[in-house]
C-alpha cells in the first residue's frame, strides 16, 4: 500500500522520512494478523496507525474503522493527542475518540449509537462494549483492530480477555485485521500465537533494534550493605548523576522502596534538583501533576515503579537507574528502552545493587542483556476463571448457542487446546454454580431454552457488567488528610491494619501520622515528628526470573571472578573456603547454630514466592520430624529456618511425594491459597466485586471469601474453581511450578554441610527483614497468654 | 470439648469454643443465628450461586455439639433460618439430621428478624424463653439475665491475631455468636454493640474458646469481605 501524496508533504515538512518497518506494515496492511516488535521510541505506534489513516484519508469510510486498545487509560489519552498532530495538520476527515472508565457516560452513549472512525480504549472497556445487544450495529463496518504493548497485555489475564473478546469482535466481522504491537521479547512466535485469529498464522515483523543500550553497574564509593534493598549507599552516586543528565528516571522494584528512596534522595538533595515520585498508589491527581511536569521538562529525575514502564512518552530521558536487582532481563530491556527517544542513539543505564548478593545478580543480568538472552515463563493454558466471565458477558448481549461460543473461544489461541468438556464445566458452572449438591434448579443463572441458552434473569446483566475486568485491587485504603477531601494515595488493608494511632510512614514522599479510620479510609495528619515507619504496601513483588538465578548458579562454578568488584569475589571466595557455593544440580543446605537457635539455610534458588512456598513446606516437614522449627525467611535465591533442633539429615524433607502431599493437604488451608482462590472466584462471577447497593450497609451479614474456600474444600473438593486455584498456584504468589522445577532440576541430590557459626552466603539472611513465625500450636498458646494476661490486668480473672 | 465457665446472673455457664452456650445444671444448649438455607435465599435475591453447602456444615457442627453435651433442652435463638420460603428448601437429608437432633429432646424455636413465622419442623415456637434467672430472646432488650443473639459478635485480641466469632458479656447481658456457617460479624467495638455493655468481656471461639477484656479500638474492617443479606 502506497501512502497518499498528503503524507509524503506532511513528513517531508517535518524533516521526516517513512520508517522501513512503518513501510513494511503499509505494505502488509491486508494481512489478518501482524505483529511487529519494535523498540520503544521507534515510531511503533505510527506505524501501527499509518494503515488506517491512509485508508481513511479519503472520507469514504461511515462509522467504526479501527479500534485500539492499550493496556493504560493514559496512554490511550497520549495517542489521542498524538493522533491528532497529523490528523489536523493534514486535514484529515478522521474523527478519534477514547473510551476508558474516565469517560462520561453522556460521551459513552453517543459513542455507542454513533461510533468514530478510531476508538482508543482498554480490555476492559471492550470486554464491556461486546457485553451490549447492540454490540453488532456498533462494530458493523470494523476493519482493524491495533493492540499496542501487547507484550505487557501478554502477561496476564487482561490478555486473555482482550483475546476473548476479539474472538467476538471477529465473529462479528469476519473480515477483521488484527495488529499487535510489542516492545522486544524473548518469545515473539508465542505472542504472534496468541493474537492470531487460531489456527491462522500470524506474520513477525522487526524494527531495526538500533544500537545496543549502553549499560554498567553504577560504581559507589561506599560498599554496598549485606542486605536489604533501600539502597541508601548510593544516594550521593545517585545524585551525581542526576545532576549530569537533563532527566533521569530511578525505577524501583516495590513501591515501598521507591518511597524510602525518595525520601532519602530529598534529604540528600542540597541544590534543590526539582525531583518527583510517580507509582501506582499514588492519587491520580497526584500522579497527573508529575506526569505533566515532566512532560513539560520541570524535572530532573522522577523516582518510580512498573507504573512508568509502559510506552507513554515521558519526553527527554536521557538516563534510566535501575535500584535493586532487575530480577528479570526483559523488564530490564524494556525499561533502558525509556531512555532516549532519539531512535538510532544507544539508551544509558545504570544498574544500582542495593546489597551484596544483588551485586552478582546485577552482574549477571548485564551479561544477559549484552547478549541478548532475554527471559520469560511459558504461559499455561488460557486461565478458565476468564472464560467463565467471558461466557457471562456473552449472555448479556443476548440468547447464544454453546456450539458457536466454543467454535469461537477455540480461535483464541490461549483456549486452542480447550477441550469441550472443559468448556462446558465452565458453562455449567455459570448456568448453575457447577456444584456437585444440584441446588440452584430454580435459581439457575442460564436457562437452555430451545438450542439457546439464556439469562435466567435479564436484571443480572447489570452485575455481570459490573463485575467485567481481572485487575484485583480490592484490597487497598484511600489515605486522606484529616478534615481533608482528596486523597494523598492508597495503601494496602494489610498494612493499615498494623497501624496504631500517631504511627508514621512515608506515602507521595511526605511523612503522615496515623489518626484513625474513617468508614473506607485512613485518616492521616501531616505532623511529621518522627522518623517514618516503612510503608510495606507491596506493589507487584517480582520473583527472579529461572534464566537469571540459572546464570548466577553457572557464575558460581567460575574459578574467579574478575567481573565481580573485590569485596563481593572476595566474598563468593570465602563461601567457597568455609563451605561450598550453591551449584545448579544440586541443592546445598547449611546448618549452623546462631543465636541459641539452630539454623539451616536451603538454597534452591527457586524465586522470592516459590523460597517462601518451599518455607511453608519445610517447617511443616519439620514439625513432623519433632525439629520444632519457630520461624523461617526467604529471599529470591534460599529459604533460612530457625528451631529448637538442629537438621541432621536434610534429604528426607525433599522427599518429592511428600512435598506434593503437604502441598495438597497443608498448604490447602494456606491464606496464599485462600488469596489466590478469591481473586479466582470473583472473576468467575462467583464472588461480586461492586454491587449496586451500597458497602456500608448491613456490615455483620457480609463474611468472608475464605470460608466459601473452607466450604468447598470440604463438600465439593473437585468444584472447577478449586481446580483453577491449584492451577494457578502453580504460577503466581504460591509458585508451586518452580519447586517442581527445582526438584525435578536437583533429583534428590543434596549437599549438607554442617559448621559452627553462619556462613558467608547464610549471614546476610540473618539480616533479612519479612521474618515469618510458625503458627503451629505455639501460636495459639501465645494468644491465650496474652487474653490470660488481659484478663489479670483488667481484674477480670474470676469473672 | 473446649469451653470458657463463666459466671452470669448467679449462674454458671460454658461458652462452647464451637459457639455455643452450655448450661450444665438446666442440660440446656443454646446456639443463635444458624441461618440455615443462607444460600438459597441469596441465590433467590441476588443470583449469587454460593455453594450450598452451608446448612450441611452447620448442622453437622450442631449435631457434634449434641452428641458431646446430650442436653435435654435444645435453644435455637432466633435467625434459625434465613428466611422462611428458606427453610421450605431444607433438603430431605437436612431435614432428617434435623429430626435425629430433636428425637427425645424439648426443642425450642425463638422467632428472630429473619424467621418471624412457626416453620413446619417439630419443637416449640417461642418469641421468649424464660428460664430460673435467666431469659433467652432473639434481639436484646433492657431486661437484665438477657441471653440473645441477632448481632454476630466478632472480636480480635488487639496484637495477636484476626478477628474470630465471640461471645460477648457483662452483669447484665450475654450475647451469642452466629453459629451458622456463612455468617459475618459485628465488631464487638462498634458503637452499635458498645452501647448495649458496660465493660464486656468477650469469649473468643474456634479452637478453644478465650475470654478477653474488650478494648476500645480503631481497627479497619479487614479485605473480602462478601454482602450477603441483613441479619
Amino acid at each position: 500500500m502506497n501512502l497518499p501524496p498528503v503524507f509524503h508533504d506532511w513528513f517531508a515538512a517535518r524533516g521526516w522520512s517513512v520508517h522501513p518497518h512503518q513501510q513494511d506494515m503499509l505494505d502488509r496492511a491486508d494481512a489478518a494478523s501482524l505483529l511487529l516488535i519494535a523498540p520503544t521510541g521507534g515510531g511503533k505506534t505510527l506505524a501501527g496507525f499509518l494503515p488506517t489513516l491512509a485508508e481513511l484519508a479519503d472520507g469514504g469510510h461511515d462509522g467504526l474503522h479501527t479500534l485500539y486498545v492499550s493496556p493504560l487509560k493514559a496512554l490511550a489519552a497520549d495517542i489521542k493527542r498524538n493522533l491528532r498532530t497529523p490528523i489536523d495538520e493534514m486535514g484529515l476527515p478522521i474523527r478519534v475518540e477514547d473510551r476508558t472508565g474516565d469517560t462520561t457516560a453522556t460521551a459513552k452513549k453517543r459513542q455507542r449509537a454513533d461510533p468514530p472512525h478510531i476508538l482508543l480504549t482498554t480490555p476492559e472497556s471492550l470486554a464491556l462494549l461486546t457485553s451490549y445487544e447492540d454490540a453488532p450495529r456498533m462494530f458493523a463496518g470494523l476493519q482493524r483492530i491495533v493492540v499496542d504493548e501487547i507484550h505487557a497485555l501478554a502477561e496476564s489475564k487482561r490478555g486473555d480477555q482482550l483475546m476473548l473478546a476479539l474472538s467476538r469482535l471477529q465473529a462479528m466481522c469476519p473480515n477483521l485485521r488484527r495488529v499487535g504491537l510489542s516492545a522486544t521479547v524473548e518469545d515473539p512466535a508465542a505472542i504472534a500465537h496468541g493474537l492470531a485469529c487460531h489456527p491462522d498464522p500470524c506474520e513477525i515483523l522487526y524494527a531495526d533494534p538500533g544500537p545496543d543500550p549502553d549499560i554498567a553497574m553504577l560504581v559507589t564509593r561506599e560498599r554496598p550493605p549485606w542486605s536489604g534493598g533501600n539502597a541508601r549507599h548510593a544516594i550521593p552516586a545517585v545524585l551525581e548523576q542526576v545532576k549530569q543528565h537533563k532527566t533521569t528516571l530511578i525505577f524501583h522494584n516495590t513501591r515501598a522502596q521507591a518511597e524510602l528512596f525518595f525520601h532519602n534522595l530529598w534529604l540528600a538533595n542540597d541544590t534543590d534538583l526539582p525531583i518527583g515520585i510517580h507509582h501506582g498508589s499514588l492519587d491520580r491527581a497526584q500522579r497527573e501533576k508529575v506526569e505533566s511536569a515532566m512532560v513539560r521538562g520541570d524535572l530532573r529525575a522522577i523516582v518510580c515503579t512498573g507504573s512508568l514502564d509502559l510506552g507513554i512518552d515521558w519526553g527527554d530521558v536521557d538516563l534510566v537507574i535501575q535500584i535493586g536487582a532487575p530480577k528479570n532481563v526483559k523488564r530490564l530491556i524494556q525499561r533502558i528502552g525509556r531512555a532516549n527517544h532519539r531512535y538510532n542513539a544507544p539508551s544509558k543505564a545504570l544498574l544500582v545493587p542495593a546489597n551484596r548478593f544483588e551485586v552478582v545478580e546485577c552482574v549477571a543480568a548485564l551479561e544477559a542483556a549484552r547478549a541478548h538472552d532475554l527471559d520469560g515463563d511459558p504461559k499455561g493454558a488460557g486461565p478458565r476463571d476468564v472464560l467463565c466471565q467471558h461466557i457471562l458477558i456473552r449472555a448479556c448481549a443476548g440468547p447464544f448457542d454453546a456450539d458457536d461460543l466454543f467454535t469461537e473461544v477455540q480461535t483464541v489461541g490461549a483456549f486452542s487446546s480447550l477441550t469441550r468438556a472443559e468448556f462446558d464445566d465452565c458453562l455449567d458452572f455459570c448456568a448453575t454454580g457447577g456444584y456437585a449438591l444440584r441446588a440452584y434448579d430454580r435459581w439457575k443463572r442460564l436457562l437452555l431454552r430451545d438450542g439457546l441458552w439464556y439469562l435466567r434473569d435479564p436484571r443480572a446483566a447489570r452485575d455481570i457488567r459490573m463485575n467485567i475486568g481481572t485487575i484485583q485491587d480490592a484490597d487497598r485504603l484511600k489515605v486522606r488528610l484529616k478534615g481533608g477531601f482528596k486523597p494523598l494515595g492508597e495503601v494496602e488493608e494489610a498494612f493499615a491494619a498494623q497501624l496504631t494511632k500517631g504511627d508514621t510512614f512515608l506515602i507521595g514522599g511526605e511523612i503522615v501520622r496515623y489518626e484513625g479510620l474513617r468508614e473506607v479510609s485512613v485518616e492521616v495528619t501531616r505532623r511529621a515528628d518522627k522518623p517514618p515507619k516503612i510503608a510495606t504496601f507491596m506493589g507487584t513483588k517480582f520473583a527472579t526470573s529461572t534464566q537469571l538465578s540459572q546464570r548466577v548458579l553457572r557464575m558460581f562454578q567460575q574459578d574467579d571472578w574478575p567481573q565481580l568488584p573485590g569485596h563481593t569475589s572476595d566474598w563468593l571466595h570465602m563461601q567457597r573456603r568455609v563451605s561450598k557455593l550453591p551449584e545448579a544440580d544440586r541443592i546445598l543446605v547449611e546448618s549452623f547454630p546462631h543465636n541459641d537457635r539452630a539454623h539451616t539455610c536451603f538454597y534452591g534458588f527457586a524465586g522470592r514466592n516459590a523460597q517462601q512456598t518451599l518455607g511453608l513446606l519445610l517447617t511443616k516437614r519439620m514439625e513432623e520430624e519433632d525439629l520444632d522449627p519457630l520461624g523461617f525467611v526467604a529471599t529470591d535465591y534460599a529459604t533460612l529456618v530457625w528451631g529448637l533442633n538442629p537438621v541432621t539429615d536434610p534429604a528426607p524433607l525433599f522427599v518429592r511425594d511428600a512435598m506434593l502431599d503437604g502441598f495438597n493437604d497443608w498448604l490447602g488451608g494456606n491464606a496464599v491459597m485462600k488469596r489466590t482462590f478469591r481473586a479466582s472466584a470473583t472473576i468467575a462471577g462467583l464472588i461480586q466485586r461492586n454491587l449496586p447497593q451500597a458497602r456500608k450497609s448491613g456490615r455483620q451479614a457480609t463474611f468472608s471469601s475464605d470460608i466459601l474456600y473452607d466450604t468447598l474444600a470440604k463438600y465439593d473438593p473437585d468444584h472447577l474453581m478449586l481446580q483453577i486455584t491449584r492451577e494457578e498456584a502453580l504460577r503466581g504468589l504460591v509458585d508451586f511450578g518452580r519447586i517442581e522445577e527445582m526438584l525435578t532440576r536437583t533429583a534428590g541430590r543434596v549437599d549438607h554441610v554442617t559448621l559452627n557459626r553462619p556462613t558467608p552466603l547464610a549471614a546476610p539472611m540473618l539480616l533479612e527483614m519479612g521474618r515469618i513465625p510458625i503458627k503451629g500450636a505455639g501460636a495459639e498458646r501465645l494468644m491465650e497468654d496474652t487474653a490470660a494476661q488481659l484478663m489479670r490486668d483488667a481484674g477480670l480473672a474470676d469473672l | 470439648m473446649n469451653a470458657y465457665t463463666l459466671t452470669f446472673c448467679d449462674t454458671t455457664l460454658r461458652a462452647l469454643a464451637s459457639g455455643a452456650l452450655w448450661w450444665p445444671d438446666q442440660r440446656l444448649l443454646c446456639v443463635s443465628d444458624l441461618h440455615l438455607c443462607k444460600s438459597d435465599r441469596v441465590a433467590r435475591r441476588s443470583g449469587q450461586m454460593l455453594p450450598p453447602y452451608e446448612t450441611r456444615e452447620t448442622l453437622a457442627r450442631l449435631a457434634a455439639d449434641i452428641t458431646a453435651c446430650d442436653p435435654t433442652t435444645v435453644i435455637c435463638l432466633g435467625d434459625s433460618f434465613d428466611d422462611l420460603l428458606a427453610a421450605e428448601t431444607l433438603s430431605a437429608e437436612d431435614a432428617g439430621s434435623l429430626t435425629a437432633m430433636q428425637a427425645g429432646r424439648q426443642w425450642i424455636w425463638i422467632e428472630g428478624n429473619h424467621d418471624p413465622g412457626p416453620v413446619e419442623f417439630g419443637g416449640t415456637h417461642l418469641a421468649a424463653y424464660h428460664c430460673g434467672p435467666l431469659v433467652f430472646r432473639h434481639i436484646a432488650t433492657a431486661q437484665p439475665g438477657e441471653v440473645s443473639g441477632h448481632y454476630h459478635p466478632k472480636y480480635a485480641i488487639p496484637g495477636a491475631g484476626s478477628a474470630r466469632p465471640c461471645f460477648l458479656f457483662d452483669r447484665r447481658r450475654l450475647i451469642l455468636p452466629a453459629f451458622g456457617a456463612y455468617t459475618g460479624g459485628l465488631r464487638a467495638t462498634d458503637p452499635v454493640l458498645a452501647a448495649l455493655f458496660d465493660r464486656p468481656c468477650a469469649v473468643l471461639t474456634g479452637r478453644r474458646a478465650i475470654a478477653v477484656p474488650v478494648t476500645p479500638s480503631t481497627r479497619p474492617v479487614p479485605p473480602g469481605r462478601l454482602r450477603g443479606s441483613r441479619p
